[in-house]
């Protein structure tokens, strides 16, 4: 039996999900996007064109409800299946966007570049706990006009994991598509075959950007998978009660899923989100509350409801620092999305708020997330019945550590960590350097690092990459690409 | 207690009926307006500012001591304005061209305007040309910039460029924040100051505000 975790009652979702299409036909949204608006006039909603509000109808909604895809795959940069979006499947990716990373050496937080990029990227390729890579962080070294795009290349150049993404500009989408068809080498396999998922962010409360909404009808032309990336913020930019919030994010979520639906029928998406329960005495959104976790996990519970595959920015942690704060609120959140199903899991290497990412601890949480799919696999019998000769090997052997059942069941029994994680007795530990969990993960991050291989996309393919991403840089006056090796 | 003293516990309370009554008061006992600003509201706020600092209270009770702030304020400002009493300062803000994150920002306003400064918020998305101009029309000393993304970072070196370009970079006070600032950033793009939060704002706008007066 596959453990769950659930929150709410049906009854409560079918209230919740009324409360916010209610919210969506009588207070409306507003959308910065004349696209959106004429599609949504077309499509029988009432808009409200001077104030860029679109009241929703009820058909509407069901509309895109009945469209909606219940599932989808991603597909690594081969065209192999990755990552599966469906029921309760878990798959983890690394937190995405982080403004800075944490220096190993200096332990200092700096603005991450092209070199910690693409050490991160062939790290992933090693993450076995980590389905696919996520755009982790933000390089500098390059103009800030590409700096969205660019980081997508080089993800798709060193690692060949499916990737999470998100433009951060109206323009930027044209390049990040075309580095994907390229790749698919044609926009019918990369609708077939989707590589990346964009997050799309409404603007709590209640509203979408120019910005986001057209990166979100953007990808629908292509069939490109989005996220909705909610972020009410409890007590603050939405209702103090998580009820509350909850009924706020599924009126910014639904309007975004009308919006693709009706812009292509049957584009794929996930039910998705980043709320946080705001903290009032630092003026913060912290990712490691409890209450932002189970806002999230009941979030998903209404995705599932509605027969939407779901995401959560989950299994992270507010920490600076890679300490007992880190583990603890990264290990809450990944265990309680994994029991609760979440599908995409966004969380793993990311401290300080969503702003940090830290190679070190991306390290570790694979170990977490190896840990939490584990834990939903749960207790099955295996060749436990009837347990006599099990037994009566024991009592004759005085052991079982070599029998056949312990070998064959070991490895799945429990989940193995790597050495990062610390099962030595103290003498061992001791005579092994007295290393803490940090340094382990540095050793480890070294180890595989050198071990990484070039992908086996093809050499053409690769350059063909390059001339799109040069291209795109001389517009912003870069005549050279910062160099990689 | 005298008056200013209730004026000042009652805006603590965050009780904006209080305030605007003993505010009134105050005004008909002909108590100087600059001093019923300063010992009355602007000490209440002074002593908000001190026990947020100190962890003591948590942000909804500044706001609410803000809201009270602006109950009696809304009764001195045109004596103000008819005595010729400048505020106690002006500050232009907005969020930087190209980006939409405006909470913090808005947080900002927030403490600025309960702090007794006047504040112009230009929302965001906010063009270079837009934060001068405004500053110069309004007569504002600090102008201050938000950004959240490492993206438009890089508006805010604009601004100060343009700011040398036209003349007004000794004139006017630069403050900068939003998640991906830092001191070094701000030192390195020619800020006046980074700020990493609400209060460290007024903390650095009444500092300039002072200097420059
Ligand atoms: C003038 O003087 C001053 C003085 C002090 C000042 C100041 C000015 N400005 C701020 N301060 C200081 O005082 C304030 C009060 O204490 C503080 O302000 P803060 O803003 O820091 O704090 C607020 C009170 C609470 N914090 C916040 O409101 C920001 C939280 C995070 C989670 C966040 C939010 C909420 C949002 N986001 Co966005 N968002 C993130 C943020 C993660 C983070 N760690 O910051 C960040 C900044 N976002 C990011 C991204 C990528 C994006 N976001 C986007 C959108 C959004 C929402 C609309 C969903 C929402 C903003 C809603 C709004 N109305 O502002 C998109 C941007 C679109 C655009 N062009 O702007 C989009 C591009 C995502 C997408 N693909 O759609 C990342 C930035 C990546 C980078 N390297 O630049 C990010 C770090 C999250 C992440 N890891 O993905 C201080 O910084």
């Amino acid at each position: 039996m596959r453990p769950t975790l659930q929150f709410l009652s049906d009854q409560l979702i079918e209230q919740i999900i009324a409360e916010g299409r209610e919210i969506m036909c009588k207070l409306g949204i507003e959308i910065h996007n004349d696209l959106a608006l004429l599609l949504m006039h077309n499509n029988g909603a009432k808009v409200d064109k001077t104030a860029s509000r679109v009241y929703f109808t009820q058909s509407l909604i069901d509309n895109a409800l009945a469209a909606v895809p219940h599932a989808f795959k991603l597909y690594d940069v081969y065209g192999n299946e990755a990552v599966d979006l469906s029921g309760f499947n878990v798959n983890f990716t690394p937190g995405s966007a982080a403004i800075n990373i944490l220096d190993s050496t200096t332990n200092k937080f700096r603005k991450p570049t092209t070199q910690d990029y693409v050490r991160y990227a062939k790290l992933m390729c090693k993450m076995n706990n980590i389905a696919s890579q996520s755009t982790a962080m933000i390089p500098s070294d390059v103009h800030e006009k590409i700096s969205d795009s660019y980081r997508l290349y080089l993800s798709l150049l060193y690692c060949d994991k499916p990737v999470v993404t998100g433009a951060f500009t109206i323009e930027a989408f044209e390049i990040m598509k075309n580095l994907q068809i390229t790749i698919r080498s044609s926009k019918e396999n990369l609708k077939a075959k989707p590589l990346t998922i964009f997050s799309c962010c409404p603007t709590s409360p209640l509203k979408w950007s120019e910005v986001t909404s057209q990166n979100l009808l953007d990808c629908a032309a292509y069939s490109i998978p989005v996220e909705y990336i909610a972020m009410p913020l409890s007590g603050f930019m939405s209702p103090v009660t998580l009820v509350g919030t909850l009924i706020q994010h599924t009126a910014e979520t639904l309007s975004g899923l009308v919006m693709s639906q009706l812009m292509n029928p049957g584009t794929p998406v996930l039910y998705g989100g980043s709320p946080a329960f705001f903290d009032v005495r630092y003026e913060t959104t912290p990712m490691g509350s409890v209450a932002t976790m189970m806002i999230d996990c009941a979030y998903n519970e209404i995705g599932k409801y509605l027969g939407i595959p779901t995401q959560a920015y989950i299994g992270l942690s507010d920490a600076k620092a890679l300490d007992a704060q880190a583990g603890f609120e990264t290990s809450l959140g990944a265990a309680l999305a994994a029991l609760a199903g979440i599908n995409n899991i966004s969380g793993p290497g990311m401290r300080d708020f969503e702003s940090c990412f830290s190679l070190e601890k991306l390290v570790v949480d694979n170990e977490i997330c190896g840990t939490a799919l584990r834990l939903i696999r749960g207790i099955e019998p295996k060749e436990d019945f009837p347990s006599l000769p099990i037994f009566e090997e024991l009592l004759r052997e005085k052991h079982l550590l070599i029998a056949d059942h312990t070998r064959k069941y070991f490895k799945e029994e429990d989940y193995i960590p790597g050495t990062v994680i610390s099962r030595a007795n103290r003498s061992r530990w001791e005579e092994e350097g007295s290393t803490t969990v940090g340094q382990r993960a540095m050793i480890e991050i070294e180890k595989h690092i050198k071990a990484w291989q070039p992908t086996n996309l093809p050499d053409n393919v690769k350059k063909e990459l390059t001339v799109l991403m040069e291209n795109e840089s001389r517009k912003y006056g870069m005549t050279k690409l910062p160099n990689i090796d | 207690m005298n008056i200013l003293q209730e004026i000042s516990v009652q805006l603590q309370q965050g009780n904006p009926k209080k305030v605007a009554e003993f505010t009134q008061q105050a005004i008909n006992e002909n108590i100087d307006t600059k001093t019923i600003l300063d010992n009355g509201l602007i000490a209440g706020m002074a002593v908000i500012g001190e026990k947020f600092k100190a962890h003591e209270i948590f942000l909804p009770d500044v706001l609410l001591a803000a809201k009270a702030m602006y109950a009696g304020m809304d009764l001195l400002k045109p004596l103000l304005v008819k005595e010729g009493i400048p505020t106690i300062g002006k500050v232009v803000i907005g969020t930087v061209q190209g980006d939409l994150h405006d909470i913090g920002k808005n947080l900002v306003v927030i403490m600025l305007r309960g702090a007794g400064f006047e504040v112009f918020d230009l929302g965001n998305d906010v063009s270079p040309e837009k934060f001068l101009e405004t500053a110069v029309k309004e007569n504002a000393i600090v102008i201050g910039m938000s950004a959240l993304l490492t993206t438009t970072m890089p508006v805010m070196k604009k601004v100060i460029d343009l700011a040398k370009e036209r003349h007004l970079y000794g004139k006017k006070k630069f403050i900068v924040g939003g998640a991906p600032l830092s001191a070094d950033y701000a030192a390195e793009i020619g800020a006046s100051a980074y700020c990493f939060d609400g209060m460290s704002a007024v903390e650095t706008v009444k500092r300039f505000t002072t200097t420059s007066s």
